[in-house]
């Protein structure tokens, strides 16, 4: 793609609208019929499947992908959405590469695994292109629960509460749901705006109202809720971004790289949104990836990714760093930033060589320099300022097997809770376990 | 390099692939461009009395089965015989088998069942400079609501009949093409030989219904809302083609009638197996439809190919080379004792053998937490069915138990000696073994 702006700073248009048009079309393009009979037969029905023990929330894969084999992938879909009503989001975004197409045997067998993920987005595609809602709701129990957050974790808990009967209120701080899936990933893995599309459909049951800009410990308070409903999830993730704790840290154009995303997401025209000519992004997990990757496709014409520890540590998987590279993205492992250089503006950073001994990461003398237009911060994010009475483990919720938190009546999922990865399909399966744990609570089955 | 030159009842042709009596074969335009492709010989599309010629169906002809991605596995058919003048047809035969000597042209017929039918006919198409004829005594559509077709082939009195009328109107070869849908095709077969004929050729197609239209609550090939039975050829015919053509070969009456092996030929390999069990030759239709006349290219290197691997130079040597190894069941030696081997290198853990053993057999694989698969000898009875349902090739294999080892499953040791059925305890019938 030929750069038509050369300018240093940050500014937009740096490639042909086209271009970057073409840049943020679909990562994994969707199956037409054929493919997907092809691509599902490729599946061995395994007995007591590798992918189905893989995938967080345990969805029945080889029932699907034979439903849909045999031409029904509506049944397909309602396969999938039994366990995850986040299915569809999730067949895009999941790193299927870490999880049940890790363990397809045909990846072992072959290094080609069946496509789980894009089958399982044939399936819930054909079901919600057909504006068809499976599932409907259980007689009224006449309980009200609060779901704080309108992220995965959020949505599915709610969801599940709505088809048990119960009424739910959904408090979240934005102005849109959706949670990361609507600011939080790589635009390229979820186009069409499809995040409001899901949230449309899941909220299509019923019995579930979303009260927007409504933040915990602002608009509304834990107290207050435990005392209106029966039942709090929290939902509320990770609200918060690490700091590099490096002097100049505060200088133009150096920002999270979750607001470069969250931005980016927001767009009505992503050609008019600006991104410096030399970029750089600290970190090495997904986030990091889908920054420094939209900054290459937005026309940044060098953008560096510099982690501080080895490849093999990077949060960010296989896929995701080859990707980076592929799309001409340049990763830098052991080096940790020790400088931010620039008059009022960002103009480099420098970083110091890192080795790991025993164990410990030790910065060293050795250092170089990066020019760059624009940093994104990407050392992970942490919670919000929490109630003093909620237990913490680790920097998030606590919570037991069942989601509990230690408050009576509250529970916890998603990013915001201790256990399991930061996932979107994690998030899902947290949530929908919570709801199943407060359904039992209330109507006393356990 | 291998002979693949074929001779058949005297009738020669550069390899033993023909394109049988079908819709490949019904035009000289067809016929010229198989011969350029490399066929062997050609049987002609089945060609009728004189007058009025036959009606075919303006809806759908053929109904199908697919397997993965629209792999053809099965066809089926409603197209009747010729539905062109005979004397266009007679005409464009006597050009083309000018124009190709080396290559065989057979014709094949269906007439009404009477004598001077057959008679007046036979003598007119041997005029064109065929080969041989074919009597279409098969096909189980719409002819043979006529009283032609199967509805002959169904019935060993009239085989042996036309037969005899038709060695007596020609010094042609004559081969007599059989119905599968029949209880035993020795009857036919023998009916055929019988009356004279220089070779049977089987089989035709199958009575088949491939689909029914959920929607039109119809079979398929669906004409107007109605359907009706057609013949069903193709790779899913195979294995019951194979087995008439072994019976034919193996039976004491039929034994050393030549065969035109049919059903299912698709690749060098099928056709070797049709040879191993007794035919002569191979005739093809499914595959031309499916894949186009270029396909017999790689029938012919395969079979040479593997003739060379093997040694064998000419055709001859193939014929028949398995007939001896078909037995009745009753034969078998039940003192072979196999017990299935999982190669753990090669297994990729899907688990399909443990679910098939486990819910459809012997309960004999054993799955550890960690899906290492293993077979328990104590409950294996060597069905077959894990290597059978395995994807992957070669991983699990039956291993033949030594005599003097101890059968695990029986607590018996495993005897050298060869023990049928015949002589079996538990055989009511049994006669003592000498």
């Amino acid at each position: 793609m030929p750069q038509t702006n050369r300018e240093n700073g940050v500014s937009p248009g740096r490639i042909a609208p086209a271009d970057v048009q073409a840049n943020f079309s679909d990562l994994h393009p969707e199956y037409d019929d054929h493919e997907a009979l092809v691509a599902a037969d490729r599946c061995y029905f395994c007995h007591d499947a590798p992918c189905m023990t893989a995938c967080p929330t345990s969805i029945d894969i080889p029932l699907f992908i034979r439903q849909i084999a045999t031409g029904t992938p509506e049944a397909a879909a309602k396969t999938i959405l039994d366990q995850n009503i986040l299915g569809g989001m999730c067949a895009r975004v999941c790193p299927t590469e870490t999880l049940c197409e890790e363990v397809c045997v045909r990846e072992v067998a072959e290094g080609k695994p069946v496509e789980i993920g894009r089958l399982q987005r044939y399936a819930t595609d054909t079901l919600m292109a057909a504006g068809k809602h499976p599932f409907t709701r259980a007689d009224a129990t006449g309980k009200k629960v609060a779901v704080v957050g309108a992220g995965p974790a959020g949505l599915a808990c709610a969801h599940r509460l709505a088809m048990l009967g119960h009424d739910v209120v959904v408090f979240e701080a934005r102005v849109k749901g959706g949670g990361l899936n609507e600011f939080g990933i790589a635009a390229y893995k979820t186009t069409n705006d499809f995040a409001q599309k899901e949230l449309d459909w899941l909220l299509s049951i019923g019995g579930i109202e979303i009260r927007y800009e409504q933040a915990l410990g602002q608009s509304v308070t834990l107290d207050g809720l435990q005392d209106d409903f029966d039942a709090v999830f929290l939902g509320m993730g990770l609200s918060a971004v690490n700091a590099l704790r490096l002097e100049g840290e505060d200088k133009d154009n150096v920002s999270p790289a979750v607001d470069f995303i969250a931005d980016l997401r927001q767009a009505d025209d992503l050609t008019t949104l600006p991104v410096g000519r030399r970029v750089v992004v600290i970190g090495g997990g997904m986030t990091a990836i889908d920054a420094g990757v939209q900054a290459k496709l937005l026309g940044a014409e060098d953008v560096t990714i510099v982690y501080r520890r080895g490849q093999e540590a990077m949060a960010a998987s296989k896929f995701e760093q080859d990707l980076a590279r592929q799309k001409g993205v340049r990763l830098i492992c052991n080096a940790t930033p020790v400088g931010i250089e620039g008059n009022g503006s960002l103009r480099a950073v420098t970083f110091a060589y890192t080795e790991t001994r025993d164990g410990k990461l030790v910065t060293l003398d050795e250092t170089f320099t990066l020019p760059a237009d624009q940093l994104f911060k990407a050392i992970g994010q942490k919670l919000g300022d929490m109630p003093d009475a909620l237990a913490l483990d680790g920097g998030k919720i606590a919570v037991d097997a069942a989601q509990k938190t230690n408050l009576a009546h509250v529970w916890a999922g998603g990013d915001c809770a201790s256990g399991g990865d930061d996932l979107t399909v994690t998030a899902v399966a947290e949530g929908r376990d919570a709801a199943m744990d407060i359904h039992a609570t209330l109507t006393g089955a356990s | 390099m291998a002979d693949l030159t074929s001779n058949f009842l005297g009738i020669k042709s550069p390899n033993p692939f023909w394109l049988a009596s079908a819709p490949p074969t019904d035009k000289e335009y067809n016929v010229r461009r198989a011969f350029e492709a490399g066929w062997g010989g050609v049987v002609w599309k089945t060609l009728g009395a004189e007058g009025p010629p036959i009606v075919n169906v303006n809806g759908p002809r053929y109904g199908a089965i697919h397997g993965a991605d629209r792999r053809l596995l099965g066809l089926n058919n409603i197209e009747l015989i010729t539905d062109r003048p005979l004397e266009v047809n007679l005409e464009e035969m006597t050009r083309v088998k000018k124009d190709y000597p080396d290559r065989a042209l057979i014709a094949s017929v269906m007439v009404p069942c009477e004598e001077d039918e057959w008679k007046r006919i036979i003598p007119r198409i041997a005029e064109t400079g065929c080969d041989g004829f074919e009597l279409n005594f098969g096909c189980p559509h719409g002819m043979a609501e006529r009283g032609m077709g199967s509805a002959v082939g169904q019935v060993p009195e009239y085989i042996e009949m036309v037969t005899r009328w038709c060695k007596e109107a020609t010094d042609l070869p004559v081969i007599v093409k059989l119905t599968p849908n029949i209880t035993s095709i020795l009857n036919p077969a023998q009916a055929a030989k019988d009356g004279g004929a220089d070779a049977v050729s089987l089989i035709n197609t199958i009575n088949s219904i491939t689909n029914v239209d959920l929607d039109l609550m119809a079979p398929e090939p669906t004409i107007d809302g109605k359907g009706t039975h057609g013949g069903y050829c193709g790779p899913a015919v195979k294995p019951i083609a194979l087995n008439m053509v072994a019976e034919i070969a193996r039976n004491p009456g039929t034994h050393g009638l030549p065969i035109s092996g049919i059903g299912g030929v698709t690749t060098w390999r099928d056709a070797a197996e049709f040879m191993a069990l007794g035919a002569g030759n191979v005739q093809v239709c499914t595959a031309a439809m499916t894949y186009g006349f270029k396909v017999v290219q790689e029938m012919i290197s395969g079979l040479s190919q593997w003739m060379d691997e093997k040694g064998y130079t000419s055709i001859d040597e193939v014929v028949g080379r398995a007939v001896p190894n078909v037995t009745d069941w009753q034969y078998l030696n039940l003192n072979h004792v196999t017990k299935a081997r999982i190669d753990q290198e090669a297994c990729i853990k899907c688990g399909r053998c443990y679910a098939a053993c486990e819910d459809t057999s012997h309960q004999a694989i054993s799955m550890s937490d960690d899906r290492v698969f293993d077979v328990k000898d104590d409950e294996c009875v060597a069905c077959n069915l894990c290597v059978n349902v395995c994807p992957v090739e070669g991983c699990i294999t039956m291993e033949t138990i030594a005599p003097g080892a101890v059968d695990e499953r029986t607590g018996k040791v495993v005897e050298k000696e060869y023990a049928n059925w015949t002589t079996h305890p538990n055989n009511p019938t049994a006669t003592a073994a000498e």
